[in-house]
C-alpha cells in the first residue's frame, strides 16, 4: 500500500513548491510538482514602453536577478534587428558570467550542501585530519587545521547556545547522511567561506551593473554605462581593475574549493549516482555572444534527445527557427482556464484556481515542451550539449572532473553518470569552473576594445509604426530562458516568458507526460518517510526558482484579469 | 509631509528611564498603543539572541538576497553571533513538516519576543489562495504569526506596498504587511530592494539602543530616508550648472554629468543611495551613468515611468524662480546680475547661474 508524503515547504530554494510522492518499498513510486504562488503580472507590461520592460521583468526573481533583464533587451532588440555595440556585449556577458559564480557557489553551499552535509558530526570530527583530507583534494591555502578548529568551535557554541537557528530540527543522523566526520567539518568551514567569495563575485558585477540585486545599467540597444578611462565618474581602469581581482578571486575559489567539494561528494556518495535522472531529453540555448547580433557564442547551446548523445542539434543564434518554431506550453494541469497547448505568441492566461487535483490541475506552473517533449535544462544540459558538440573547454573541464571523481571513487565513470541527481550538482560545478576562466577572458576582451578608443555603449532603439514581434534568450544559471515580445506602434502589446524552473518543475502536459522535477523522483529510495531528505536532494540538484518558474506575463492583451475560483 | 526627527531619541545613555522612553518614542512615532510598550522593552532586554522569524510571501527573493550582500555584519556573522534566524525558506535546512514544526514552536516558545521579517506582499483577493504555504494561505500565515510578535519589519516593497504585482491593476489584491496588521510596530524598509545596510541598521539599532529608529509617516526609518536623491547627490553641481547627458553615451555621459534628462527620479525619491552607495565597490546607479527608478517610493512602477522619460515638473536652474524644461534653459543664455543671483538664491538652487549650453564650460 503506498504511502503518500507530502514536502510544503521545500526550502532552500527561491519561492514556494510543494512536492507530493507516493512511496512504496522504500522507493518514490510517483510524484508531483507544485507552485503554490502567483503574482498575475499579467498585463502589467501591456502598453508600456518596451525600453521599461526589462526592468519589471527582473523583478520576477531577485535569486536569478540579471536573467530576465538580459532577456528582455535582447527580445526587443530582436524585434528591431538591433545589434549592440562590442563593449555592451562584453560588459553583458561578464555580468551573465559573474553573477552566475555567485548563483553557482549560493547554490552548492547554502542551499544544497545541507541534504549531504552533516553539520552535527562535523562537532566530533579531528581538525588535522580534517586538513589532510582537504589538502588531498586541494592546495588552497585556507585549509589549516586552526581554520577548521575554530570553526568547529564556532558551530560547538551555536549548538551549545541552544538556538541553532536555520539548523534546527533538520536532518542530523539522518540515514542516509554518510559522510565521515572529517568532511563534513570540511564542507562547514567551506559552507562559511562560500559566504565571503559569493559576495566578492557580486561585487565585481556590481561596479558594471551599478548595484545588485536587480542591476539597472542594461538598455535596449547595449548598455547605459558610462565608459571613459580619462574620466573619474565613469568606467576606468581602476574600477576595471577591480573587477579583475575580485574575479581571480572568485576562480580560485571555485576551482580549488567548489569544484573539489562537490568531486568529493561524487565520490563519496557514489551508490547515489544511479538516481535522479527522469527526462533525459535536453536543452540549452548558445551564450556569451561574441559578436553585436547573436551570431557567434563562446558557450554552445542544443538539444539532445532520450539521453543519446549523437541526436545533438545545436542552436545556431538569435534568429534560429529552430529554437524560435518549436517552444510551445500547455496548461492542461495547470490552473489556468483551459486545456490547450501553445506557443508563447498565441498564449494567454486566465487563472482558475482548483485545489489540488491528483489527476487534474495541480500547480500555478505551465508545461514549456520542446517539439512536443519534456525537456530537462540546465548546467547538465549545458554541460551535455558543449560536449556532444565537441565544445573544446567543455570536453577539458568535463573530462577532468570525471577523472578526479573516478580516482577517488575507485571507479570508471564516462559522461553517462551524469544523468542523476549528483550528475546535475557536478555538472553545475564544472559549469562554473568553465565561467570563470570565461570571465576572465571577456575581462580582457572588454579592456582590449576599450584600449581601441572604442567607447561606443549603446545603439539607440526606434520604433517604427506597424507590429514587430521578437523573441530573445539567455542561458541562465538555471537553464535556457526565453522572451516573447509583439510590439505594436512603439508600445508593448503581449509580452511572455518561458523560463527554466518551469520547463524543469513544470506538471504534467496534455499526454500526462511527467516534468523533469516528477520524473526524476520516481525510483529514488526514502529510507524514512517522516523525514524525506531523499526528496530534497533529487529536488535540490535542479537549483528551484519557483517565483521564475510560476507565469507571469500575459500576452493576452486584456484589461481585467477574470479569476475564477473553482 | 511632516519629517519629524525627533531628536529625543538620540539620547544614548541607557538608564532605564531613558530606554523605556526610548520605546516610549519609537512607540509614539510608530502610532501605537501605550499597551505595547512593555513588549518592546521586554524582547529588547533578553539577553538570549533575539529570535527571528522571517516570512516569504509574493516575492522575488531579492529582498534576502540582498543581505547576502551585505559584509557588515555578513550574513554568516548576523545569524550566527547576532541574531538567531529560527525561521527562514531559504536558508533553513528543514523542510516541510520539520519546518511547519520549527515555525510553531518558535512562535509559541518566544511569543511576544521576536522579531517578524516579511519578505512579500500577501494577496488577499479569493480568500488568498494566489500565495500558500504549507497548504495555509499568506493571510492566514500573517494573522497567526503577527500578533505573537514584538516588532516586525517590512522588507522590501512587496511587503511595504505590495509593489510590481500590485501596479494596476493588481489581479491577485496584492498588499503590504501595513495594511493588514496594525496592533504592533511595522517598520518599513522600502526599496526594489532596500540597500541591506538600511535594514541592517534598523536591526542593530533595535540590538544596540532597545529602541526602534524613528520613521517617516510611511514608516521609513528616517536615517535611510530622510533625504531625497536630488539633495545629496554628487552630481547636483552639474544639474545646478546646466550640464546634462542628453542621450546615453555621449560626451555628457562619458564626463559623469546629470542624469535628468535622461529620466533620473532622484527629485522625487528619498533614499540614501548617494552616501551608502552598494556591494561596498562605491556603485550605484548614477555613478554608473543611469537614472534613478524611484524604487523606494511606493507605486514608482506607475508614477516613475518611463524610466528613460524626464519628471515633468521638476525646478532646474532658470530665470525668475519659475519651472522650466531643461532643454528651453540650455536655449537661454543668461546675463550675471545681481538680481538674477538674488532669484536663483530665493529658490535655493545654487549659486552659480545657469549659462545656455554654447556657454557651458568643459570640465
Amino acid at each position: 500500500m503506498a504511502q503518500r508524503i507530502v514536502v510544503d515547504p521545500i526550502t532552500r530554494i527561491e519561492g514556494h513548491l510543494r512536492i507530493d510522492a507516493e512511496v512504496e518499498g522504500g522507493r518514490i513510486r510517483k510524484a508531483w510538482s507544485s507552485g503554490q504562488m502567483w503574482r498575475g503580472i499579467e498585463v502589467i507590461l501591456q502598453g508600456r514602453d518596451p525600453r521599461d520592460a526589462w526592468l519589471f521583468t527582473q523583478r520576477i526573481c531577485g535569486v536569478c536577478t540579471t536573467v530576465h533583464g538580459l532577456a528582455s533587451v535582447r527580445t526587443v532588440e530582436n524585434a528591431l534587428g538591433l545589434e549592440i555595440p562590442m563593449n555592451a556585449q562584453y560588459v553583458r556577458n561578464l555580468i551573465l558570467a559573474l553573477h552566475a559564480l555567485h548563483d553557482h557557489i549560493v547554490h552548492f553551499y547554502v542551499l544544497t550542501a545541507l541534504d549531504w552535509v552533516d553539520v552535527v558530526s562535523a562537532l566530533k570530527a579531528d581538525p588535522n585530519k580534517t586538513a589532510t583530507l582537504a589538502g588531498s583534494l586541494s592546495d588552497w591555502p585556507g585549509n589549516s587545521p586552526q581554520r577548521f578548529k575554530a570553526v568547529q568551535e564556532k558551530v560547538k557554541a551555536l549548538v551549545e547556545s541552544g538556538q541553532l537557528g536555520p539548523f534546527a530540527n533538520a536532518y542530523w543522523g539522518h540515514p542516509a547522511m554518510t559522510l565521515p566526520p572529517e568532511a563534513n567539518l570540511m564542507a562547514v568551514s567551506h559552507y562559511l567561506d562560500a559566504l565571503d567569495y559569493q559576495r566578492k563575485a557580486c561585487e565585481a558585477y556590481a561596479i558594471l551593473g551599478s548595484k545588485n540585486p536587480h542591476i539597472q545599467t542594461l538598455a535596449v540597444g547595449g548598455v547605459s554605462l558610462a565608459i571613459n578611462p580619462d574620466n573619474e565618474a565613469t568606467l576606468n581602469m581602476e574600477r576595471l581593475y577591480w573587477i579583475k581581482q575580485l574575479a581571480e578571486e572568485v576562480r580560485d575559489f571555485v576551482q580549488q574549493v567548489y569544484l573539489p567539494d562537490v568531486i568529493a561528494v561524487g565520490a563519496l556518495y557514489k551508490d547515489w549516482l544511479p538516481y535522479g535522472a527522469g527526462v533525459t531529453n535536453y536543452l540549452a540555448v548558445p551564450d556569451m555572444p561574441l559578436d553585436g547580433k547573436g551570431e557567434r557564442f563562446d558557450l554552445p547551446g542544443g538539444t539532445i534527445f532520450d539521453g543519446d548523445l549523437s541526436t545533438t542539434r545545436a542552436i545556431t543564434g538569435f534568429n534560429d527557427p529552430y529554437f524560435r518554431d518549436n517552444v510551445v506550453e500547455s496548461i492542461a494541469r495547470s490552473w489556468y482556464q483551459g486545456d490547450w497547448t501553445k506557443h508563447p505568441y498565441e498564449e494567454e492566461t486566465v487563472p482558475a484556481y482548483t485545489d489540488f487535483q491528483d489527476d487534474g490541475k495541480y500547480s500555478w506552473m505551465k508545461a514549456p515542451r520542446f517539439q512536443g517533449r519534456p525537456m530537462q535544462v540546465g548546467p547538465l544540459a549545458q554541460v551535455l550539449v558543449g560536449y556532444a558538440l565537441g565544445h573544446e573547454l567543455t570536453r577539458k573541464h568535463v573530462d577532468d572532473a570525471l577523472a578526479r571523481v573516478n580516482a577517488l571513487a575507485g571507479a570508471k565513470v564516462g559522461p553517462e553518470v551524469l544523468h542523476s541527481t549528483l550528475g546535475r550538482i557536478l555538472a553545475r560545478a564544472v559549469r562554473a569552473s568553465m565561467l570563470a576562466d570565461l570571465a576572465l577572458k571577456h575581462w580582457s576582451l572588454l579592456v582590449d576594445n576599450i584600449g581601441r578608443g572604442d567607447l561606443a555603449i549603446i545603439n539607440p532603439p526606434e520604433f517604427p509604426l506597424g507590429e514587430q514581434r521578437g523573441f530573445g534568450f539567455h542561458e541562465a544559471p538555471r537553464g535556457a530562458l526565453s522572451h516573447w515580445i509583439v510590439i505594436q506602434d512603439g508600445r508593448i502589446k503581449n509580452y511572455q516568458c518561458v523560463v527554466p524552473s518551469t520547463w524543469n518543475a513544470g506538471p504534467r502536459d496534455d499526454r500526462g507526460r511527467e516534468g523533469p522535477y516528477e520524473a526524476s523522483l520516481v525510483g529514488n529510495p526514502i529510507a524514512e518517510p517522516e523525514r524525506p531528505l531523499e526528496v530534497l536532494r533529487t529536488v535540490h540538484s535542479f537549483d528551484p526558482c519557483i517565483a521564475c518558474a510560476v507565469h507571469m506575463l500575459d500576452p493576452g492583451g486584456r484589461e481585467m484579469v477574470r479569476v475564477k475560483v473553482v | 509631509m511632516s519629517r519629524n526627527l525627533n531628536t529625543d531619541n538620540l539620547d544614548f545613555r541607557l538608564s532605564r528611564r531613558g530606554f523605556i522612553k526610548g520605546c516610549t518614542m519609537a512607540a509614539a512615532a510608530l502610532g501605537l498603543s501605550d499597551s505595547m510598550i512593555p513588549r518592546l522593552v521586554e524582547a529588547a532586554a533578553s539577553p538570549l539572541r533575539p529570535p527571528v522569524v522571517w516570512l516569504h510571501f509574493q516575492e522575488c527573493t531579492g529582498c534576502t538576497e540582498t543581505l547576502l550582500r551585505a559584509s557588515h555584519p555578513d550574513v554568516g556573522r548576523l545569524i550566527l553571533d547576532l541574531i538567531s534566524l529560527d525561521y527562514h525558506e531559504t536558508v533553513m535546512a528543514a523542510a516541510g513538516k520539520q519546518a511547519e514544526d520549527v515555525l510553531k514552536d518558535t512562535i509559541h516558545k518566544h511569543q511576544g519576543k521576536f522579531i517578524c521579517v516579511v519578505e512579500g506582499s500577501i494577496p488577499t483577493k479569493d480568500g488568498g489562495v494566489y500565495c500558500k504555504i504549507a497548504g495555509q494561505t499568506a493571510m492566514n500565515i500573517l494573522a497567526e504569526v503577527a500578533p505573537k510578535s514584538a516588532a516586525i519589519i517590512a522588507i522590501g516593497n512587496c511587503a511595504t506596498y505590495g509593489n510590481v504585482q500590485a501596479a494596476r491593476p493588481n489581479p491577485t489584491g496584492a498588499v503590504g504587511v501595513g495594511d493588514l496588521v496594525h496592533d504592533r510596530p511595522v517598520v518599513n524598509i522600502y526599496g526594489c530592494p532596500p540597500n541591506p545596510v538600511s535594514f541592517l541598521a534598523t536591526v542593530l539599532s533595535f540590538l544596540t539602543f532597545k529602541r526602534l529608529p524613528p520613521t517617516d509617516q510611511l514608516g521609513r526609518p528616517l536615517f535611510a530616508y530622510g533625504r531625497k536623491i536630488h539633495d545629496h547627490c554628487p552630481r547636483r553641481g552639474h544639474f545646478d550648472e546646466g550640464r546634462f547627458v542628453e542621450q546615453f553615451g555621449d560626451e555628457g555621459h562619458r564626463k559623469g554629468y546629470c542624469l535628468y534628462k535622461v529620466g533620473c527620479k532622484g527629485p522625487e525619491t528619498y533614499n540614501n543611495c548617494p552616501v551608502a552607495r552598494f556591494n561596498d565597490v562605491g556603485t550605484w546607479p548614477v555613478g554608473a551613468g543611469v537614472g534613478c527608478i524611484g524604487c523606494s517610493e511606493p507605486h514608482f512602477w506607475d508614477t516613475m515611468t518611463p524610466f528613460y522619460e524626464r519628471l515633468p515638473s521638476v525646478r532646474i536652474p532658470g530665470g525668475q524662480g519659475v519651472t522650466a524644461e531643461a532643454d528651453s534653459v540650455g536655449k537661454k543664455i543668461l546675463g550675471v546680475t545681481a538680481a538674477a543671483i538674488g532669484i536663483h538664491a530665493a529658490v535655493g538652487i545654487g549659486r552659480r547661474l545657469v549659462k545656455g549650453k554654447q556657454e557651458t564650460e568643459e570640465s
